[in-house]
């Protein structure tokens, strides 16, 4: 494992850098929240990121993607992550779209992953409720027999972009145990609900209500959910953890200028030793985090047995990391970091709203003991 | 074949050939590093014969030129030769302050008489060398250092005192910080130079710490005669051969924390295990397992960071702001780590000595105390986190 970037690698970051730099400030994030758009992101922005070949990162070529890996991917959303792109990665090419790439059959692959490559289909993945936590099996949706196939009943919470979705993948609970099972927009008995969440993530409730699912609706054979859904997250983590380093880079690098600029006391507020101690810790946290991020992705990328423990690592540390810079930054602007108008307020809370994504930072330690065998 | 590839199976040949027996397999044992220096005691005799035989190949110091003792030999070759002896698992024949501090500053600031006088002495382990910077009044505040020279013609005669000089009673030289103008700017005025310690007037007291003993001296110097030529940088040039080696002092104490259990007798769960119950594999604290898998998440982050640093050297790139931390972090990780230890262990680890404490108890304790100096030593962490904010973040002063 090299934890260096290769030719392609930097130049693929510097691209998605500019492209950010140019055609996703951070302004966007609040247009889209004070205009209260209907979709939360922009579908022509994310065609032109899939033009530029990023949605098929993970995907075959014979798919129309590059046959590339997590260590490719990680560059392009740490640069999204600065400016809090809302374009549906996570929800589309993380979840949906692994979840299709690892468990969907030939013919799920063929109808979904081709538009996804190309930022033409938008896809979620409903596996959280209201009392499941951290747990992926935790499932109270229920998937009935129903002749050949299975009625499916109950909520899903905070589902990301599920409201601008073409299908929803959905867990479900039957005799056999917790599978998946892929439902069209628009499927009788589903009801979409937004949610307002405090990081504006797009999310919505999906509601089931005698959802009809053949069985070649299953992704993934029945009862192997839980598993198919571990492997999942576990590389949504890893792109998670990637694109908080970008915002929490960003969140370092806003602090940096503005203890630089700010003057109380005849002086620049930096030149404080008690703040340069604190930015000295946060700019530790941030470069350690980029050590792992890195780390994770490789190992995924090389069928490491280690792949478990290393994404356990990146989003624990990332969790506590994001959350200390932010909460650092709040307090180093001061007054105006507790005002809207401020951008730094939008890190903290996507900070907190990462943390609680996937496993928090000790959930994520459990797990890493578990897997080390204590 | 070619030329690297020759090198490698001729080196081999060689090492096989001519390393004693006895020493294949050595490396990582518990036997300390040679030393060298005239005071040296060879408990074992294989390694003086290691010692000698590979400092007559020029491979104690294998990239120095081979007219200073070196091996002559280029960083591929170096870094073959390092692989070879690590396969074969040979203990390096030398270590010292000599190899890895004095030596590189002799080589950038030194003049050829300086290079060929003192250079081949350390090659061979002929002379152990330690390092005179602190005072008791000139700790993170260096450059406020007093120790005094007087101008004698061609000599100076240097009167003070010098602290935390790590192996001061088995050295036998040392190079040290002195001022030799009180009238300017403090870090104008002072001056490197390197002193013999068999020079009338140089006595060592050997300072305890909280942890019991320690390699730890203070010197004194009383009008000791140290002739000009042993000057390093010029008269009032130290300061910029002092920020050099500083740095190489800080690089060799942050590789000492890179990375891991570094050989460590026990794992943190290995240990908690002989405290705590488990429960079908699983420690049944829960605190204690968390706080335990939280230092081993910040280690691992930690190695991967040095190996991200290597890995980016490795590619041609400058160091990265990230190998800043290095000291910093390192060190206080090590702390955590001592800490975590000792609470584990509870009330057996309140042993100083004797009866009711096994001998890995009394070890952890002693070992706790002694990690207590980490960030302390070689540049507080205070200073680091200054230095960090003012050189990697620009933060104004």
């Amino acid at each position: 494992m090299q934890l260096v970037l290769t030719e392609d690698q930097e130049f693929l970051a510097r691209t998605a850098e500019d492209f950010v730099a140019e055609k996703s400030p951070i302004s966007r994030v609040r247009e889209l929240r004070d205009s209260e758009d209907a979709t939360g992101f922009s579908r022509e922005l994310w065609k032109e990121m899939a033009d530029l070949g990023w949605a098929g990162i993970l995907f075959s070529e014979e798919l129309g993607g590059a046959d590339l890996g997590m260590a490719e991917l990680v560059t392009v959303l740490e640069a999204l992550g600065r400016n809090l792109a809302p374009e549906p990665f996570l929800s589309t090419v993380l979840l949906a779209g692994q979840a299709l790439r690892l468990g969907g059959s030939e013919s799920q692959q063929k109808d979904w992953l081709p538009g996804l490559v190309a930022g033409e289909k938008i896809l979620a993945l409903a596996y959280q409720e209201r009392n499941s936590r951290y747990d992926l099996g935790a499932v109270e949706t229920k998937a009935e027999p129903d002749g050949d196939g299975f009625l499916l009943y109950g909520e899903k919470i905070q589902v990301l972009d599920a409201h601008a979705a073409d299908a929803i993948i959905v867990s479900a609970r039957g005799s056999g145990g917790v599978s998946l099972f892929l439902v069209p927009k628009g499927a009788p008995g589903i009801e979409i609900v937004r949610q307002s969440r405090v990081d504006g993530r797009n999310a919505a409730i999906v509601r089931l209500d005698r959802v009809s699912a053949a069985k070649s609706d299953l992704v993934g054979g029945i009862g192997a959910g839980r598993d198919l859904l571990e492997r999942v997250v576990d590389l949504a983590t890893v792109g998670l953890c990637a694109e908080m380093l970008g915002a929490m880079s960003e969140s370092l690098d806003q602090t940096l200028a503005h203890l630089k600029t700010r003057v109380q006391f005849d002086v620049p507020i930096g030149s404080f030793q008690a703040l340069k101690h604190r930015a000295a810790d946060i700019f530790i946290e941030v470069e350690l985090c980029r050590s792992v991020v890195m780390a994770a992705a490789r190992a995924v990328d090389e069928g490491s047995e280690e792949a478990g423990k290393l994404i356990s690592l990146a989003k624990a540390r990332c969790s506590e990391a994001f959350v200390l810079v932010t909460n650092e930054a709040v307090q180093m602007f001061g007054g105006v970091g507790m005002t809207d108008e401020y951008d730094i307020g939008f890190y903290m809370k996507r900070a907190r709203a990462a943390e609680m994504t996937f496993g928090d930072a000790a959930w994520h330690r459990d797990r890493w003991a578990r897997l080390s065998g204590y | 074949m070619s030329d690297l590839e020759k090198f490698r199976s001729d080196t081999r040949s060689w090492l096989e050939a001519n390393a004693p027996r006895s020493l294949f397999g050595a490396r990582g044992g518990a036997q300390e590093g040679v030393w060298g220096g005239r005071k040296a005691v060879y408990q074992d005799p294989d390694r003086k014969r290691w010692l000698d035989v590979m400092a007559e190949k020029g491979w104690t110091s294998p990239t120095w030129l081979t007219e200073y003792g070196g091996g002559g030999l280029s960083p591929q070759e170096a870094k073959i030769l390092a692989q070879e002896m690590r396969d074969l698992k040979l203990p390096a024949p030398l270590v010292g302050f000599g190899l890895t501090m004095i030596g590189p500053t002799l080589l950038q600031f030194g003049s050829e008489e300086q290079k060929k006088e003192h250079l081949p002495r350390i090659c061979r382990g002929e002379i152990r060398w330690c390092q005179g910077y602190s005072e008791p009044d000139a700790g993170s505040d260096l450059a406020a250092l007093q120790c005094k020279a007087e101008d004698d013609g061609d000599h100076f005669l240097i009167t003070g005192t010098k602290v935390w000089t790590s192996y001061a009673d088995l050295s036998d030289w040392i190079f040290s910080l002195v001022r030799t103008d009180p009238n300017v700017k403090k870090q104008a005025g002072i001056t490197f130079i390197l002193i013999d310690m068999d020079s009338p007037g140089v006595t060592v007291r050997p300072i305890r710490l909280i942890s019991g003993a320690s390699p730890f001296g203070e010197t004194y110097f009383e009008k000791v005669r140290v002739p000009k030529a042993n000057v390093l940088g010029g008269i009032n040039g130290g300061w910029t051969v002092a920020k050099a080696l500083l740095g190489h002092e800080r690089n060799m104490i942050a590789d000492t924390f890179g990375g891991g259990d570094r050989g460590r007798r026990k794992t943190l769960t290995e240990h908690a295990r002989h405290y705590i119950p488990s429960v079908d594999g699983k420690l049944s604290d829960p605190v204690t397992r968390d706080e335990i898998a939280r230092i081993e998440l910040d280690a691992r982050a930690f190695a991967l960071t040095v190996q991200r640093t290597r890995d980016g050297a490795k590619a041609g790139h400058k160091p990265g702001p990230e190998s800043s931390l290095f000291k910093v972090y390192g060190t206080e990780l090590n702390m955590r780590r001592h800490e975590l230890t000792v609470r584990i262990a509870g009330p057996q680890a309140l042993g100083w000595e004797g009866e009711g404490f096994e001998e890995d108890e009394l070890a952890l304790t002693r070992d706790w105390l002694r990690s207590r100096g980490n960030a302390i030593e070689g540049g507080t962490s205070e200073i680091q986190r200054n230095i960090i904010a003012k050189r990697v973040l620009g933060l104004p002063d």
